[in-house]
């Protein structure tokens, strides 16, 4: 099962969708997050978020600030208070 | 008995105010539907943002550096009443209620001899407040020049809010607004959000199963140190959301009222209006009638 990736503002819900893989440029550095990953939280610096639909594929870039990521069973969802791209 | 040219007059002005009363129905209503749909959409932030909340707070609160924006100072000698009003009226008794509210809570807490000072968003709730406690408005904060309250207005208020509270001017702060029940109900309501209470685990759906081993980057208290002020924001967010779709039901029914109540006056006017008439020229015919006999 690929990774199920929701970005949320809190205007709205910005994306929902399945992705291969999700590069998060958490406060600790970046990390990326592929299926199965373990339950995990962190902070997340203002930057970008690339979104790899499937291997190999050229990431999708959105510029959040003030983010939030968390990560829980095989889903990774993304808090963020503004949302560019 | 007022006369014919008076009651025609009276009816036109009649007919101009549901003029009014009726656009301002149909603009409410169009405006509530945007209101209600900008509620709904800001749902799974809120909702998400409570979960991680609840089980942070639950793992890193009860140590003894947690942030006191969840401990509190640990007095509860002075409060601020945090209260949320539109800045239009033609909204029925909707700013009045919340109003109501926020002067019955003071009331009690003044008796309870606490230190009260109030905190106003919104140009409809100055007024009666300032009347009812001149000395005690400490901060207006102006949205009239703002369209509709966003995300943004809440990040300004929750950012003042947080400095006053470093600043140690109050310990215990009371947000009122008026949530969202549908187009006829409204309720007020009062919320505590400063100390921040910590959403029941219980109540939100945690997605992540409690027991499982997460990891945490940078440390619990970090985060929640991080999430705390943001959790506010959406708090108060979520508020105005609810205060503004709230505001426009309140004023679709109070519009709706209006304009029937119009209708009705104007039906009364113009039966009395016809009946006049009528009545004027049966006296003229007699007159006629009278003067013809006479020859």
């Amino acid at each position: 099962m690929p990774l199920h990736f929701e970005l949320v503002t809190p205007a709205k819900l910005v994306r929902s969708e399945e992705v291969h893989m999700v590069v998060v440029p958490g406060s600790n550095g970046e990390f990326g997050v592929l299926e199965g990953h373990a339950p995990f939280m962190s902070t997340i610096r203002d930057g970008k978020i690339q979104v790899f639909a499937s291997q190999g594929a050229t990431p999708d870039e959105i510029e959040v600030a003030g983010g939030f990521a968390e990560v829980a069973d095989g889903r990774l969802t993304v808090l963020a208070e503004h949302v560019a791209g | 008995m007022a006369s014919l040219k008076e009651l025609k007059g009276r009816i036109n002005s009649v007919k101009s105010t549901q003029k009014i009363t009726k656009a301002k129905q149909m603009v409410a209503a169009a405006k509530l539907r945007k209101a209600q749909a900008a509620a709904e959409e800001a749902r799974p932030y809120a909702e998400r943002l409570a979960s991680v909340m609840a089980s942070l707070a639950g793992r890193a609160g009860d140590s003894d550096n947690a942030p006191r924006l969840l401990t509190g100072t640990g007095s509860t000698k002075r409060h601020l009443l945090v209260v949320a009003n539109s800045d239009k009226g033609l909204a029925g008794a909707f700013n009045s209620n919340i109003v109501r509210a926020a002067l019955a809570k003071a009331k009690e807490l003044i008796a309870e001899d606490k230190e009260v000072e109030f905190y106003l968003i919104g140009r409809k709730g100055r007024a009666p407040i300032r009347r009812a406690y001149p000395d005690r408005v400490g901060v207006n904060f102006d949205t009239t020049d703002v369209r509709e309250p966003g995300y943004a207005e809440a990040e300004k208020i929750a950012e003042e809010l947080i400095g006053m509270y470093e600043d140690g001017r109050f310990d215990i702060a009371h947000l009122f607004y008026s949530k969202f029940k549908s187009a006829l109900t409204q309720t007020p309501t009062r919320q505590q959000i400063i100390p921040v209470p910590a959403p029941d685990a219980a109540t939100t759906d945690n997605s992540a199963p409690t027991g499982a081993v997460v990891d945490y980057e940078p440390s619990e208290e970090e985060i929640l140190e991080e999430l705390l002020p943001r959790y506010l924001k959406t708090q108060l967010f979520g508020a105005l959301l609810e205060n503004n779709a709230s505001e426009q039901g309140a004023s679709m029914t109070a519009m709706d009222n209006a304009t029937r109540n119009a209708g009705d006056l104007i039906d009364k006017l113009t039966i009395q209006y016809n009946r006049s008439r009528q009545a004027a020229i049966t006296t003229e015919l007699i007159e006629i009638i009278a003067g013809a006999e006479a020859l």
